[in-house]
């Protein structure tokens, strides 16, 4: 059981450090979907009662949303507007690996002073997920791409998502549907901001949002 | 409780339907009217219950939201404020109909909801008794009314007025809001009861809880210098929304006043001098600024400062009573200030319908335009008159009853042996009668150009009498002006209830006080009835008299000119300009003239500008200023989202390393 | 508190009210070298314009109408709460000043209002310069009586001048001295007399209160021209009761010093006339604040 845990961790850890390396869009998308599927996993070990009804709708659901549907929609998005690396972030991409470093020391440390408040949660999956998030914020900031935002901003809603499974307890269905809507929401709503920045613009740099300053 | 409920729900349902029915005009009107009418009928009902029996009746309820409870209480302060509430609300409802007929669109049919909900909103904070409920009423009365002015919203004035009325209603509720917070952060919970124990054990808030009550809530009365909404806001309004929020809108900020000081206890005798200084500045200088208009309603909408001036100084002497043990003193003032609110909510709301009758017969409210509407539309006129001879505050009418009080407690103050108290009264005295004085010149104006002499523009030749409700409302308006004014002694000794409630004396007591005021009233009362008897005699002789003489009609005096024209007779400026120009330092108006040239002039005119001067020259430079100085900090709004995701990620983490330190 | 006098002060009033103005005419004669009017003239012109017929504008409605009427009612009707000096009026209560400047004020708004009827540039002047003289005179008027009221400890008109005897007048001689003043300024500006307002013209350079009533005629002008005289007699006892301070108990001997001294008003009002021009009228203003000054001025001393 343990082993699983620290492998799904290690796993993550590993995707994280993919997305922040790699320039091309579609392989970005494709790690996102695998990080999906891997900490959609999370609810069916977690939980004390098992495999009951809410952990298979928890898992199902983030299986099929962020591994399946997510990916799919970006894709299409990447297609449309076709645009396939990321080309010049605003923190280059061994800058963005050698942060990711500092990035997991920090999340060791607060997992370290968050640990003794949340006894139930083990300490691998804590460190992830605060290590997911904060990744995710990063992507946000340092990538030009409007594209690659949505992807951080997805990872971010991953490290909440796991964080919400382990640290809360007996909570009702409607906590956890809850983050997956609003993951569901956000990727509709970007779809919609990508094709008219790129309708406006003519290129997904999100930087060119500047000029709409009065 | 069961009418009060029962008005808040018809009310609501009433502008509900409304909109709902908005393709078909007629039943959508019919919707909102019913709604009205009903709704405030039932809550005048619940009003009166408690007026006459004297008990307070209460709702508690559970309360889904954190803070704060669902506690209603009507006790007699509140049922005597409602009163002009449902009150006027019942004639508007009567008259908003057919003063909208013909103006169809989604604004008319809107504009019964939102005339709906000022009336619920105003009557839930009468009624609440929880700081957070009342809050949460306020700004439903404070918002329902921005869509009323709004009314008009292709015109850039109607929209600039709408910002000016709003921006100044949140900075009003701003002071309230650090008010409730104070009270409920010194009480534990936000119920007033609790209040009024906390504020006994902590004595030295108390003055800041008066100041901050007199700010937030003069900024709704309309004190002056934070009145300088009023006289945008309510002449773009429709007429009977006007008088709604001047007739009963800005009396709730007298409630909310008079409620504070209900719950301070015993006052400081500095508190009386502030008020009485306020409502002396407030009536004066209101009064001075409505002599300079020339648009009916911004008139009108200044001279309610005034009478929130005059209220203040009823209120004010009361106060000063009170703080200084001499309980005579005090109830004459408070029953003054709280007769004259009664009053002026009803003549107030008497010229406004009369004013929207003339803006609907001559299409327009500029005083230059208008004239000889008299002849044409006899009722609007003798109703009009009426109500203007109220707020003069002429015998034998209701305003003379109030001002009446108010001079009496004046008169007392200056009998005392005290000399500030003796100071006091003199002030109250002098500035009364300056005020009066001013308000006859200020409404002979108004009056006269605009219904006497003759007409002077093509639509106010043509203007007809309007339609039956509209006049039906203002007569029940100018009646109660008359049984007022008649039944004085009746109506003073009835607010004996109410004038308890702020004293805290037995109403035992408060009535043999106010019987010291009513047995002169009674004499002044047949004086006023002897000088109706004497004028009938007179008028009859003069009748007799005329019927055996010759009676012809010809031409006035017009210094022989062969063919006057109406334009040759008095404007509205020119009647006021010798009383503009003696206060011109304090009015401040600005004038150009372009005087007559040469032998056969040509060309000339004369514009007179009346914009607001506490505008002008307070808050147009303060809000200047502030825009200069917040513009220097735009540099951190510069677009780039990453940046401001970075400010996010940054806070985020300085506060969980900070956390976990 | 009602009915302390009997009717027979208001019934006097309405009788010999006009002969006021006879002396006023006479004095003014006599001073200027003429033999002047008989003193009964007023009487002769007041009947004369009842007998007549009217002429009214077209422009006018039933207010023109009423204006007179409604005057010489509030004037009725504020005779009886005015003591004449040590005569006291039929009906006295506390707070009877408010009620006397009240209908004071409802007398003139209606006058106001007739004018503003006929629609002339007249009229319109006229009673723009009246409210202007009155929103300022009315105050000085409720400061005076404030004053006395402090002075004597009541407010109500019997009572305030029953107390102003030989002794009260040691007592505040300064006060009253002062109030005595406001009170004869008053006086000229309700009255419309020089050096406020000229009434033997009809010329729109100097005329407020005659061009207002320029267009009535008939009975509705005599109405008017016997309301003037109520006037002097009201406002004219005011003065009059404070200046003579002659209270001996019988009601003969006081009314009869009052008449002397309502007399001798007429005559100094008349001696004012010739003596002065009129202000012009952006100067009245200015003469009306310093009455009241010396009124706020009498109370102060009063105060420590």
């Amino acid at each position: 059981m343990y082993a699983l845990i620290e492998t799904i961790h290690a796993a993550g850890l590993l995707t994280c450090f993919a997305l922040l390396s790699t320039s091309r869009i579609g392989a970005c998308i494709r790690w996102l979907s695998f990080q999906g599927i891997l900490f959609g996993m999370v609810p069916l070990i977690i939980p004390d009662d098992g495999l009951t009804t809410r952990t298979l709708l928890m898992a199902g659901g983030s299986l099929v949303l962020k591994g399946i549907a997510f990916p799919w929609i970006l894709l299409k998005l990447r297609a449309r507007a076709n645009y396939n690396r990321e080309v010049q972030p605003f923190v280059s991409f061994v800058m963005s690996i050698l942060c990711g470093i500092l990035i997991l020391s920090l999340s060791v440390w607060l997992t370290l002073q968050m640990k003794p408040a949340l006894i139930h949660a083990p300490f691998v999956l804590l460190n992830s997920s605060i290590f997911l998030i904060f990744v995710g914020l990063f992507l946000m900031i340092s990538r030009r791409n409007a594209l690659m935002q949505v992807i951080g901003y997805l990872v971010l809603e991953n490290g909440i998502f796991v964080f919400g499974v382990i640290t809360v307890v007996g909570t009702p269905l409607l906590v956890e549907l809850g983050v997956l809507l609003d993951a569901f929401v956000g990727v509709f709503v970007m779809g919609i901001a990508i094709y008219h920045i790129t309708r406006e613009f003519g290129s997904m740099d999100v930087d060119r949002l500047t000029e709409l300053r009065g | 409780m069961f009418e009060f409920t029962a008005a808040i729900l018809l009310l609501a349902l009433g502008g509900t339907l409304a909109i709902v029915l908005y393709p078909r005009a007629g039943p959508c009107q019919l919707a909102g009217q019913i709604g009205a009418v009903l709704g405030s009928a039932s809550g005048l009902v619940a009003a009166l219950r408690v007026l006459i029996t004297g008990d307070a009746v209460s709702l508690s309820g559970t309360w889904h939201m954190p803070g704060g409870s669902l506690h209603l209480e009507i006790d007699v302060l509140s049922a005597f404020f409602l009163l002009p509430v449902f009150g006027l609300s019942i004639v508007t409802g009567l008259y908003g109909r057919s003063y909208l007929a013909n103006r169809g669109g989604f604004a008319s049919a809107a504009s019964w909801l939102h005339l709906n909900m000022l009336t619920a909103g105003m009557a839930l904070v009468i009624a609440a008794h929880d700081g957070l409920l009342f809050l949460l009423a306020w700004e439903i009365m404070a918002l329902s009314p921005f869509f009323l002015v709004i009314f008009d919203d292709r015109k850039t004035a109607v929209r600039h007025a709408a910002w000016t009325y709003l921006a100044a209603a949140h900075l009003g509720t701003a002071f309230l809001l650090v008010l409730f917070v104070l009270l409920g952060s010194i009480a534990g919970t936000s119920d007033f009861a609790a209040y009024g124990a906390a504020l006994k054990n902590h004595q030295a808030l108390r003055s800041s809880v008066f100041l901050l009550a007199l700010i937030g809530f003069g900024v709704k009365a309309g004190i002056v210098p934070a009145h300088v909404w009023l006289p945008e806001a309510h002449p773009v309004a429709p007429s009977h929304a006007s008088a709604l929020m001047s007739g009963a809108m800005i009396k709730v900020g007298i409630y909310g006043l008079v409620r504070i000081l209900t719950l301070l206890g015993t006052p400081e005798p500095w508190w009386g001098w502030l008020l009485i200084a306020v409502g002396a500045s407030s009536g004066v200088l209101g009064v001075l600024f409505a002599l300079a208009q020339h648009d009916l309603k911004r008139l009108l909408a200044y001279h309610s400062v005034e009478n929130i001036g005059i209220i203040l100084l009823g209120i004010g002497i009361g106060v000063l009573g009170l703080a200084r043990g001499m309980p005579l003193l005090a109830v004459i003032g408070f029953a003054s200030g709280f007769l004259h609110v009664l009053n002026h909510s009803i003549f107030k709301g008497l010229l406004f319908l009369g004013a929207g009758a003339v803006h609907r017969a001559a299409h327009s409210l500029e005083l230059e335009e208008l004239g000889g509407l008299l002849k044409r539309m006899p009722w609007t006129g003798t109703f009009f008159l009426i109500g203007a001879a109220a707020i003069v505050g002429l015998p034998p009418l209701n305003g003379f009853v109030s001002e009446f009080l108010l001079l009496y407690a004046g008169f007392l103050a200056v009998l005392q042996p005290a000399a500030a108290v003796a100071v006091a009264g003199l002030i109250v005295i002098v500035i009364l009668g300056l005020i009066g004085g001013l308000a006859a010149a200020c409404f002979a104006k108004a009056f006269g150009i605009v219904f006497l002499g003759s007409p002077r523009s093509e639509e106010a030749s043509e203007a007809r009498e309007v339609a039956r409700p509209m006049r039906a409302s203002m007569a029940v308006l100018a009646l109660l002006c008359i049984a007022i004014g008649l039944g004085a002694p009746l109506a003073v000794a009835s607010l004996a209830g109410v004038v308890a409630g702020m004293t805290g004396a037995t109403v035992g007591t408060v009535s043999a006080e106010l019987a010291i005021v009513t047995r002169p009233l009674a004499v002044a009362v047949s004086v006023f009835a002897f000088l109706i008897a004497v004028a009938a005699l007179a008028w009859a002789l003069r009748a007799r008299r005329l019927a055996a003489a010759s009676v012809r009609r010809g031409p006035v005096w017009g210094c022989g000119y062969l063919f006057p024209s109406p334009k040759m007779q008095y404007t509205a400026s020119s009647f006021a300009q010798p009383l503009t120009t003696q206060f011109h330092l304090l009015i401040r108006n600005r004038e150009t003239l372009v005087p007559p040239q040469g032998y056969f002039p040509a060309d000339s005119s004369y514009v007179s500008d009346s914009g607001d001067p506490a505008l002008r020259l307070l808050f147009v430079p303060t809000f200047r200023w502030f825009d200069r100085v917040v513009t220097r900090l735009n540099v951190i709004q510069h677009g780039h989202i990453h940046v401001y995701i970075l400010y996010v990620a940054a806070t985020l983490i300085a506060l969980l390393i900070w956390e976990s330190l | 508190m009602p009915a302390s006098g009997s009717l027979a002060l208001p019934v006097c009033a309405l009788i010999l009210a006009p002969m006021l103005l006879g002396i006023v005419n006479r004095t003014k004669a006599v001073i200027a070298g003429r033999r002047g009017p008989p003193l009964l003239q007023p009487y002769w012109d007041i009947a004369k314009s009842l007998r007549r017929g009217a002429v009214y504008g077209e422009v006018t409605t039933w207010l023109f109408r009423l204006g007179p009427v409604v005057g010489l009612a509030t004037l009725a009707a504020a005779l009886l709460v005015t003591p004449f000096g040590g005569v006291r009026a039929p009906v006295s209560f506390s707070g009877d000043p408010i009620v006397l400047v009240g209908l004071l004020a409802l007398g003139r708004f209606a006058t106001v209002l007739a004018a503003l009827d006929t629609g002339s540039s007249f009229e319109g002047m006229g009673a723009s310069r009246e409210v202007h003289f009155a929103a300022l005179a009315e105050p000085a008027l409720l400061l005076a009586l404030a004053t006395l009221a402090r002075v004597t400890g009541s407010f109500a008109l019997t009572p305030v001048y029953q107390a102003i005897t030989i002794g009260a007048w040691a007592d505040a001689l300064p006060t009253f001295a002062l109030v005595a003043m406001t009170l004869l300024v008053i006086t000229l500006v309700e009255n419309t007399r020089i050096p406020v307002d000229d009434p033997a013209t009809h010329l729109e350079l100097t005329m407020i209160h005659e061009v207002m009533v320029l267009d009535h005629s008939g009975p509705d002008l005599g109405l008017i021209q016997y309301a003037a005289a109520l006037k002097v007699w009201i406002v004219g006892a005011l003065l009059v009761g404070l200046v003579t301070p002659i209270r001996s108990g019988s009601v003969w001997l006081d009314g009869a010093a009052m008449l002397v001294g309502m007399v001798l008003l007429a005559g100094v009002i008349g001696m004012i006339e010739s003596a002065m021009a009129r202000y012009r009228l952006a100067q009245v203003p200015q003469f009306i604040v310093a009455a009241a000054t010396l009124s706020a001025v009498a109370f102060i001393i009063r105060l420590i």
